[in-house]
């Protein structure tokens, strides 16, 4: 014989599961990856720096150049595989007319100047940061990031990994059109 | 050829646990006894198959077979032979055949030990194991084939086993913790069992339990394995870092160590029988969810396998089916249960259920405290983190009223205690206890805190009451020396369970309130003292071993003047990884280690090191041993032993008057 | 048989640079610091235990040997030597990487469960074993079915018995 209240109250524990069954299942079907971290300065201003040109080392820069149009800043380095495979598909948005600043982190000058010179340089400003204090004062955790900062210079996304044609016709297109 | 026979002996398994299910339980309901009797049977041959594949493997990595996929990932000629055979279970799949092979030696077991049950009831618990081993064994030849080859092209040398996992560590940690995990599918196939059956008496109680404490006994044995093995490998001399994987370790544990209770209490007064069901349910379910979350990716650590979101929703899809499954099976037949005992709020069950209730909260925090950060991402809130300070913190408040009630939970009499009666042992045990606390942070302690004050009170309180309930046992009829020999097994499993718990709490108040760290900048020649201990650092040689290239630092240590070791730590890279590690020295004691890493040489000349004096920290794996051992003591127990030993012991058993204390666990 | 020699050279070599990009080398990372005096010290230990290394596979910056975790600790060095706060320096890591950097959750909306969910199961479960023990009956019912079976079966030989 059944007693509904019983079971009703025994099947808490079933019905508790299968709510952490989904969450559970949630990400594997998403494909999210749990090592990505989305950017804490989403919706302000880019901190203020002042860094070197990596050309010229007389000439400094500093936060107010993001301002007055929209841009993207893709922090890159000479020591990171996967900044090598994204080089191209920069290339092709600069080419596109895209203003894309970079910023050189950690890395050696010359290295880094060869590397522009050999694959091209699709940046129209490129910092250079060598302690990497511009990328601690970004949260940036691992080359390659590219951040996304509209017109009023406040940061609007940032993507981890390197740029694509799959993640920029899924994906990043339609923010970077939304922005200002 | 032979892996082809691995494989293939993987598939005969594969089927043989098919038909393990379906046809005893096919034969329980029709009543056919060939079909009930064939239970037995197919366990046996199930377990010659897959030890069959898991022979072979072990062969393949001695013989280093490197057209073996899994093999040539994980091992390297120059690979000593005891890591060569120890690589089989060091990665993803060959673990999982590892998992599958103990699953059935423990069906074997049932199968071989249960002579004295109906027949009908091995038969739906071999039933039970067969589908579980069915899932696992469609898991591994659909997604994780240890067997792949690696044909037409193969390397002619393996990318070698990860440096830290080349240790004895990986010889029994593995195997002990997965002895565990599995173990408890015994539990939740004996439950199961009786659920199909509709019948939930003291009987089932009573077949479980030496099952259930078997598997908690090498579930506790391989945790506290891990602990140790992580201590010296890793270089930081940490001992448990709340990450993921050791979580996932730890909740099948707690609810374990809930359930070994319940069963005690379900076996002797016929109450919390739904609770302790669910207990058995719990514990092997959060086995599986143990697997699911080291496997899947969805959590980081740094224990994961190499991970695979269609390995990922394969577990996933098998944990709804086996765990939803079971908990709708409860809800609908544990329904019907009723429990046929009484007693007090004022009772050794009451103060027993407490006590599960404290574990299942700290399980609860543990749960909470892996899976929110996944929940939280996923609900769109961002990243958080979840770790130590956290745990610690919760552990701490929950571990107060815990080590309180587990040190004087054994006074309390079955069914109804007079709070009265235990005024008097009550305050001898505050007494001795403080007292106690007083003398042993005096001779050990160099200052006082809160925390280590409570920590070390609350061991010795569990340590007194221990003793004084022994005392009060022996003497309620016979002088001591008499009484203490008549204590049967159980009763001292008991006892060295909780003075084994008593022993951890000393042991982790000592090395978190008095460590004692110390990085420094030592060029050769130079030394460093503090806490009595001076050490100098004498010099650096290379020392290369069979697969890796060393600089070893060596240090004379002296405590009060008087030189008491020499350590050498070394700084290792291995050649194939091109992994550089640190083996750290450790100079072990029963009150101290002390702990020497040696970093990166400095430019100029001098080396980074790092000095670390850690009190009581062996109390943390020397109590562990201690509940293990105790767990074997029950295992012993004379009911457990000859048919005429079971006649006599349950005539002394609950019927007579329990004096103070009840009779035993 | 073909030889993959090259392939042999190149994958030490691959493995190293994901090393670089997501290191995960658990080795005793070992800085020598010097600290004005024991309370910033501690300070400091505590912050490096505290604070998780964003890149690594769970670990905090006090265990990694990767070069972000290695800035970190420069960082917490150097605000430590200004005489920070803990809280301060933790604000100051939120701020750069989000909530993810810290091991001790805040305690939100979100959160509170964390503490809620212990807290609420023990109540619960007090609640329950108060309720079981009330709704026990005045009389012990001592038999379950299998043995009230029995002592039906033993009853009715004892009648058979006596009657005959």
């Amino acid at each position: 014989m059944l007693n509904k209240r019983r079971v009703l109250t025994l099947l808490v524990p079933f019905i508790i599961f299968i709510i952490g069954a989904i969450f559970l299942a949630t990400p594997l079907l998403k494909g999210s990856d749990p090592s990505k971290l989305d950017s804490a300065l989403i919706g302000q201003a880019v901190p203020e720096f002042t860094l070197q040109d990596i050309y010229d080392a007389d000439k400094q820069y500093d936060a107010s150049i993001f301002k007055g149009q929209k841009m993207l800043l893709n922090v890159w380095a000479t020591w990171c595989p996967t900044c090598y495979a994204e080089h191209t598909y920069l290339n092709k948005l600069a080419k596109q007319g895209l203003y894309i600043v970079g910023m050189n982190y950690k890395d050696d000058r010359k290295k880094a100047i060869r590397w522009l010179k050999d694959l091209n340089d699709p940046y129209k400003i490129s910092l250079f940061d060598k302690s990497g204090m511009l990328g601690m004062d970004l949260g940036v955790y691992g080359a390659p990031e590219t951040f996304f900062i509209d017109s009023n210079g406040i940061i609007q996304y940032r993507h981890v990994g390197d740029l694509n044609d799959k993640v920029w016709n899924d994906k990043l297109l339609a923010i970077y059109e939304d922005m200002q | 050829m032979l892996p082809e026979i691995g494989q293939f002996s993987l598939i005969l398994a594969c089927i043989l646990s098919l038909l393990q299910t379906v046809y005893p339980l096919y034969g329980v309901h029709t009543g056919h006894q060939g079909a009930i009797r064939s239970a037995k049977i197919f366990t046996i041959l199930q377990f010659v198959a897959v030890a069959t594949s898991f022979v072979i493997l072990s062969y393949s990595f001695l013989i280093n077979d490197f057209t073996i996929g899994y093999i040539a990932t994980n091992s390297n000629s120059a690979l000593p032979w005891y890591y060569r055979l120890s690589a089989v279970w060091g990665a993803h799949e060959g673990s999982l055949l590892l998992w599958v092979f103990l699953l059935s030696t423990w069906s074997i077991a049932v199968a071989l030990m249960s002579k004295r049950l109906p027949i009908e009831s091995v038969a739906r618990v071999l039933a039970v194991l067969g589908l579980l081993a069915f899932g696992f064994y469609l898991f591994v030849i659909l997604t994780s084939n240890p067997f792949d080859r690696t044909l037409p092209y193969f390397p002619i040398d393996g990318r070698d086993l990860n440096p830290l996992l080349q240790d004895f560590g990986l010889v029994i940690h593995p195997p002990m913790l997965y002895m565990g995990y599995v173990g408890f599918s015994v539990a939740f196939a004996f439950a199961i069992a009786a659920l199909l059956e509709g019948r939930l008496d003291s009987a089932w109680a009573k077949w479980s339990r030496p099952w259930t404490m078997a598997a908690w006994m090498f579930l506790t044995v391989g945790i506290a394995l891990g602990s140790w093995w992580a201590y010296y490998e890793l270089g930081w001399g940490g001992w448990w870092f709340w990450d993921p994987v050791e979580n996932a370790s730890f909740m099948p544990w707690l609810a374990g160590t809930a359930l070994i209770h319940s069963l005690a209490v379900s076996e002797k007064r016929g109450v919390f029988k739904s609770w302790t069901v669910l207990l058995a349910l719990s514990a092997f379910s959060l086995s599986l969810l143990g697997t699911f979350l080291v496997r899947s990716g969805v959590l980081v650590s740094v224990h994961a396998f190499a991970s695979d979101p269609t390995r990922g929703l394969f577990i996933l899809g098998f944990l709804v089916l086996v765990i939803g499954g079971s908990l709708l099976l409860y809800a609908i037949q544990a329904s019907k249960v009723k429990s046929r005992g009484r007693y007090q709020l004022v009772s050794r069950e009451s103060v027993l259920l407490i006590n599960n209730i404290l574990l299942i909260a700290a399980l609860i925090v543990v749960l909470l405290g892996t899976l929110l950060p996944l929940v939280h991402k996923e609900i769109g809130l961002g990243s958080i983190s979840i770790g130590e300070p956290f745990f610690n913190r919760m552990f701490t408040i929950l571990i107060v009223p815990f080590a309180l009630f587990v040190g004087v939970g054994s006074l309390f009499r079955w069914k109804r205690q007079q709070l009265n009666d235990l005024k008097k042992p009550l305050t001898m045990i505050l007494i001795l206890s403080a007292l106690s606390t007083v003398i042993f942070l005096f001779t050990f302690a160099p200052s006082l805190t809160w925390l280590a004050v409570m920590g070390t009170f609350l061991g010795f309180w569990i340590i007194v009451g221990v003793i004084y309930e022994i005392y009060l046992r022996s003497t309620h009829r016979h002088r001591f020396s008499k009484g203490v020999m008549k204590l049967g097994n159980s009763h001292w499993a008991m006892s060295f369970g909780h003075f084994g718990l008593a022993v951890m709490i000393i042991g982790i108040t000592m090395t978190q309130n008095y460590s004692i760290e110390k990085d420094v900048k030592l060029a050769v020649g130079e030394h460093i003292a503090f806490e009595h201990y001076d050490f100098h650092f004498d010099q650096v040689k290379p020392h290369n071993g069979q697969n890796y290239t060393a600089t070893m630092g060596v240090f004379t240590v002296k405590k009060d003047q008087q030189a008491i070791a020499v350590m050498e730590a070394e700084k290792r890279i291995y050649t194939v990884q091109r992994m550089p590690m640190t083996e750290a020295a450790i100079n072990a004691g029963f009150t101290r280690d002390l702990y020497i890493a040696m970093g990166e040489q400095l430019p100029d000349g001098a080396w980074a090191v790092r000095i670390y004096y850690k009190p009581f920290i062996r109390w943390i794996w020397l109590g562990p041993l201690l509940m293990a051992f105790g767990g074997l003591l029950m295992l012993c127990d004379r009911r457990y032993r000859s048919k005429k030993d079971n006649i006599e012991n349950s005539e002394n058993s609950e019927n007579k008057p329990a004096p103070v204390g009840g009779s035993d666990a | 048989m073909i030889q993959l020699n090259k392939v042999n050279k190149l994958l030490p070599l691959l493995l190293a640079a994901c090393m670089i990009l997501f290191s995960h080398t658990s080795q005793a990372a070992i800085d020598t610091f010097e600290f004005e005096n024991a309370q910033q010290e501690k300070t400091f230990h505590e912050l490096t235990k505290l604070l998780r290394c964003p890149k690594c596979q769970n670990q905090n910056i006090a265990d990694s040997n990767a070069e972000l975790a290695k800035d970190l600790r420069n960082k917490t060095y150097e605000l430590v030597k200004q005489g920070q706060s803990k809280d301060q320096v933790v604000d100051y890591m939120v701020a750069r990487f989000g909530n993810f950097v810290r091991y001790d959750p805040p305690v939100t909306p979100a959160t509170i469960f964390l503490w809620l969910g212990p807290l609420l199961f023990i109540i619960f479960g007090l609640l329950v074993l108060i309720r079981q023990i009330k709704k026990q009956p005045a009389k012990a019912n001592n038999l379950d079915d299998q043995e009230q079976q029995k002592l039906q079966q033993l009853l009715k030989q004892h009648a058979k018995d006596t009657k005959s």
